[in-house]
């Protein structure tokens, strides 16, 4: 074998006891020493987690130690929510564990066994001493000392996370990996808690840093923690005794690091494993996994290579895309947990179903599939049908809005492919219209219709400012409501500072050469370098306005349409008084979230007031503008003013509030705003953001996330 | 799905000759396109001037850049490159345009690397005008000017596909991640509410035969820039008929509307051997077995 032939491992954990035994198994010739600081039989962690995946790669690189550490496994199939004095219990997930100390003991013995010389209780301040070796492996953890030497060369990021933890261990063995929620007075505890031997478990309880200092617990020592949890945990502990091991409140620090390797001055090559290079939070039990598939990989790579340093290239090239991923969903899990309380409002079911998917990459199909029970229990708690008839799946639930049912969870776009003229929708649109109603919508939505013949986007635009144009709807709403249940939602809207422009075949946003008219916008700023300048609207325009609005709606109810959509997002006349990007405004309607807010909800009043009462009225909201603006938080105040006027539905959008306004594009990339609409500010949401299967839209629906999903049709693109 | 094949301007020591013939060939062979890439330091042909011999030696086949760094042009000239080649080839050209990620083409062509992103984005808002301007001229043989394609994988790259483009040109990798980047440029697309489908475009890397290993050298070096990734684009190689078949289900089967497969080795007769097997595979120049084109 080549390579490397004196190894020093700084860190006597599992990275590197790990790394220390596959590098001497491959060569036994090699030096391969261990420092660690503390004594063999210490650790500071309770219980270790591994999946499949990683124990088929232990087994691929020490058959001995893996059928080890088999054999000391907890193994369980279950996660259990705990939550408002009810368990929610899903099956199929399988999870194995084992304590640290028998993990890291089966590690130390099978060193010893191979001739890796280990010492204990070594404290190494200067990394310097260790310069006498070919090599220099780096995992001694978050604080390592290696590292901390050369932060100019590794650049270590640590951001702390929001939530405080502390992670304890109790004489209780439970039977499922458990998350335990207990809403105090002083703010939601969370507790993340599982087997890890046949006699023990972890309980890693977690809380917001408010909720931290309410109850007193920044200036509480070990023990006041010790029983400030106990009692927390009485319920779920049974009388056994909570145990406290070196354990402290603390923040989870996320380590990310510019390289993990380096060649520095006259000094052996230095490479850094696990903890060392980069962290991972808790909640996805994924440190330990990732430190030891480091330690693989690197002694894989020690033996692959010609030399050293191509070596450590090559275990950071194969690694680093797998642990960067692993870190992004840590970040995502770790921001879950940390606003969680969000969805403190969400009934039991739906609460453990927004856990159980939180990660987007387990599904409504997936957790039926695991625990056929659970489904059940999701689609009868969803419908609200008992199990002892056919029980609908969420998408097929029916929802009530005012006296207006909608057969089903699923609206469709009509888009119609020929022009309107004069804003009257041709005849032809209909087809469009009752294909949609064929398809099985539950509700089908119409393009913007402008509310005044300046309001439109395009010349091809439909309208409903005039009696001609309510005639012409109406032969479309009467096909479709012949066709069957379908309902209708009639999307009216003022284009703003993007009226005038040319059909989107070619773009957006592109100006008419030739038939243009002038705009109005909440502020006199242009939307693109290329577009009229518009005027900004006096409270003359503004009474005008309002009063197109209230004619397009009395339009639309005699036209026959079930539901009516005010468009205020995507920068059109209303989204842009909302955002602050796009509303300079030196009066009443500019300014702070209120005064921007009063032009638009006036509108909402005045068209709730003469809008049947036994019909649904939906807002379009863009909850964010996707650059520097209006943010989600002014959208949830802006949604519960929505509410408190009369407004039933909020339809998610993003961006567009300015050319420069992005969104992550990509399947349900709207869905997580849509969840924070729906249960910060208390409202039904509607949300698209291409989705495409009944899959997706179960998987939304029983979360809580909306209330109904507008689906993309797929013919759209084959 | 329809399959084009790339034009060797980017292989070191393949003479305009070759190019030419190159050209000549694949017109007669299964492609629906001949495809372009762009660099400004590199041992290389500039892409719409090959397009524009190609197209004096080719009657159907459609002209496509994928992509061409557009930052680096000035922008009137290249809407009138652009124009020249549409008007000269009869409406052929398809021009794909992306910002590139390589600072030594843009120190060299004196442009600040830095602002590249708002230099392209006025590019793509002014194109289609210099198009339609009859004092700019030629009008373009295609009403409105080339299809324009965006290239890139950030999320203002599919935004910007949506705002101004008609389709999304995907750099290449494994057919995962192009089904990924199609659904985030259908998302943006459908969230622009512009009519129809993004048209979807994809590339990838062949070399058949003895001097496939040549074809990966070639690959690590045009891509060195990428530091770790060089290795692994040379790893997707299609190197066997077996691979290729793979290659072409999985894209068709995420949607590509056109795949172009681009040379590594500069040899005519790595020309030939990808026009046997795609005949093999019932790939013609109307696309995929049999499959009508979009």
């Amino acid at each position: 074998m080549s390579g490397p032939h004196r190894i020093a491992i700084l860190g006597g954990g599992p990275a590197g006891l790990y790394c220390g035994l596959l590098l001497k198994k491959a060569d036994p010739t090699r030096e391969v020493t261990i420092l660690e600081r503390n004594p063999p039989t210490v650790t500071y962690g309770w219980g270790v987690v591994f999946s499949d995946r990683t124990l088929d790669s232990f087994q691929r690189a020490d058959p001995r130690s893996y059928e080890q550490i088999i054999n000391r496994f907890v193994i369980w199939d279950a996660i259990d929510v705990r939550y408002r004095g009810t368990t929610i219990h899903c099956g199929g997930h399988i999870i194995a564990s084992i304590a640290s100390r028998d993990l890291l003991g089966i590690l130390q013995q099978r060193c010893a066994e191979l001739g890796v010389t280990l010492r204990f209780g070594t404290m190494v301040d200067d990394p310097a001493a260790l310069a006498d070796c070919d090599l220099l492996i780096a995992a001694d953890g978050i604080h390592s000392t290696v590292r901390q030497a050369q932060e100019a060369v590794f650049e270590p990021q640590i951001t702390l996370g929001k939530a405080h933890y502390i992670w304890l261990g109790a004489e209780r063995v439970l039977d499922a990996f458990t998350f335990i929620f207990h809403d105090t007075p002083h703010g939601l505890f969370q507790v993340h808690a599982y087997p890890f031997s046949g006699t023990t478990s972890t309980f890693i309880v977690e809380c917001a840093d408010h909720v931290w200092r309410a109850a007193g617990l920044d200036r509480a020592d070990e023990a006041a923690s010790l029983a400030f949890c106990q009692e927390l945990l009485a319920t779920d502990l049974g009388g056994v005794a909570l145990q406290s091991n070196n354990s402290k409140w603390i923040q989870f620090p996320s380590l990310t690091t510019k390289t993990w390797h380096a060649t520095l001055g006259l000094g052996p090559p230095v490479v850094l494993l696990g903890d060392a290079a980069h962290t991972a939070h808790f909640s996805i039990g994924s440190g330990t996994k990732l430190a030891m598939e480091d330690a693989i990989a690197l002694a894989a790579a020690l033996d692959a290579q010609p030399d050293v340093v191509t070596a450590l290239a090559a275990y950071e090239t194969e690694r680093r895309p797998v642990v960067e991923l692993f870190q992004r969903a840590a970040a995502e899990s770790r921001s879950y947990f940390e606003t969680l309380y969000r969805y403190v409002n969400l009934p039991p079911v739906p609460f453990a179903f927004h856990l159980l998917t939180r990660s987007g990459r387990i599904t409504y199909d997936d957790l039926r599939l695991r625990d056929p029970h659970f489904g059940a229990l999701v689609d009868s708690t969803y419908s609200g049908v008992s199990s002892a008839r056919v029980v609908p799946p969420p998408l097929l639930t029916p929802l009530h809005l005012r006296e207006r049912t909608l057969l089903n969870r699923v609206a469709l776009p009509a888009r119609p492919t020929c022009p309107a003229h004069d804003g009257l929708p041709p005849a032809a649109w209909t087809a469009a219209f009752t294909a949609q109603a064929a398809a099985g919508a539950g509700l089908i939505v119409t393009p913007i219709s402008a509310v005044t013949s300046d309001g439109r986007i395009t010349p091809d635009d439909a309208g409903i400012w005039s009696n001609a144009q309510a005639v012409a709807w109406e032969h479309i709403t009467a096909a479709v409501h012949a066709a069957g249940p379908a309902r209708l939602l009639l999307q009216v809207g003022h284009a703003g500072r993007r009226g005038a422009t040319r059909p989107r075949a070619g773009g957006l946003d592109r100006p008419l050469p030739t038939g243009t008219w002038p705009l109005i916008a909440a502020s006199a700023l242009p939307y693109t370098p290329q577009s009229q300048v518009p005027q900004a609207l006096d409270r003359a325009g503004m009474d005008t306005i309002r009063a197109a609005f209230v004619r397009a709606a009395e339009q639309a109810d005699k036209a026959g349409f079930d539901v009516l959509q005010i468009h205020a997002a995507h920068g059109y006349l209303l989204a842009g008084f909302l955002s602050p990007l796009t509303n300079q405004r030196a009066d009443e309607y500019g300014g702070n979230l209120a005064n921007r807010l009063r032009f638009p909800l006036e509108i909402v009043i005045a068209v709730r007031a003469i809008w049947p009462f036994d019909k649904p009225l939906a807002v379009a909201l863009s909850v964010t503008d996707g650059v520097r603006g209006g943010t989600v938080e002014d959208a949830v105040t802006v949604a519960r003013a929505l509410r408190e006027a009369g407004c039933d539905l909020i339809t998610v959008q993003a961006g567009q509030t300015t050319p420069a306004g992005e969104a992550p594009y990509g399947r349900g990339f709207l869905t997580p705003l849509a969840a924070r609409i729906r249960n910060e500010a208390g409202i039904a949401t509607l949300v698209g953001g291409y989705l495409t299967t009944a899959n997706e839209v179960n998987t939304v629906l029983a979360a809580g996330r909306a209330d109904l999903c507008l689906m993309e049709p797929v013919d759209n693109w084959h | 799905m329809r399959v084009g094949v790339g034009l060797p301007t980017t292989l070191p020591s393949m003479g305009g000759a070759a190019v030419i013939e190159w050209a000549r060939r694949a017109d007669s062979g299964p492609f629906s396109s001949l495809g372009v890439l762009d660099r400004l330091v590199y041992d290389s042909y500039d892409p719409l001037i090959s397009l524009a011999a190609a197209a004096a030696v080719t009657a159907r086949v459609r002209l496509a850049t994928t992509i061409i760094i557009s930052p680096l042009h000035v922008t009137a000239r290249l809407a009138k490159e652009a124009a020249s080649v549409d008007a000269l080839s009869g409406g052929r050209l398809v021009l794909g345009v992306a910002v590139g990620a390589r600072a030594d083409d843009y120190a060299a062509a004196g442009v600040d690397y830095h602002t590249r992103g708002r230099r392209f984005v006025e590019q793509l808002a002014t194109l289609r005008n210099y198009w339609e301007d009859p004092s700019y001229g030629p009008a373009p043989a295609q009403p409105g000017g080339p299809p324009l394609l965006v290239g890139g994988l950030s999320d203002g790259s599919f935004a910007r596909l949506a705002r101004y483009a008609d389709g999304y040109v995907h750099g290449g990798g494994p057919p995962k991640a192009f089904a990924r980047a199609a659904d985030k440029a259908r998302a943006a697309w459908a969230d622009a509410e512009r009519p129809g489908h993004p048209q979807l475009w994809a590339q990838g890397y062949f070399a058949f035969g003895p001097a496939a290993g040549g074809g990966a050298d070639y690959l690590r070096d045009y891509y060195a820039f990428t530091g770790p990734f060089a290795d692994k684009i040379a790893a997707g190689l299609l190197t066997t008929p077996q691979a290729l078949a793979g290659f072409l289900r999985g894209y068709a089967e995420a949607g590509c509307d056109e795949l172009i497969l681009f040379p590594t080795v500069a040899d005519l007769g790595q020309l030939d051997s990808l026009t046997a097997i795609l005949a093999a595979l019932g790939v013609t120049a109307q696309g995929v077995l049999g499959e009508e084109p979009a």
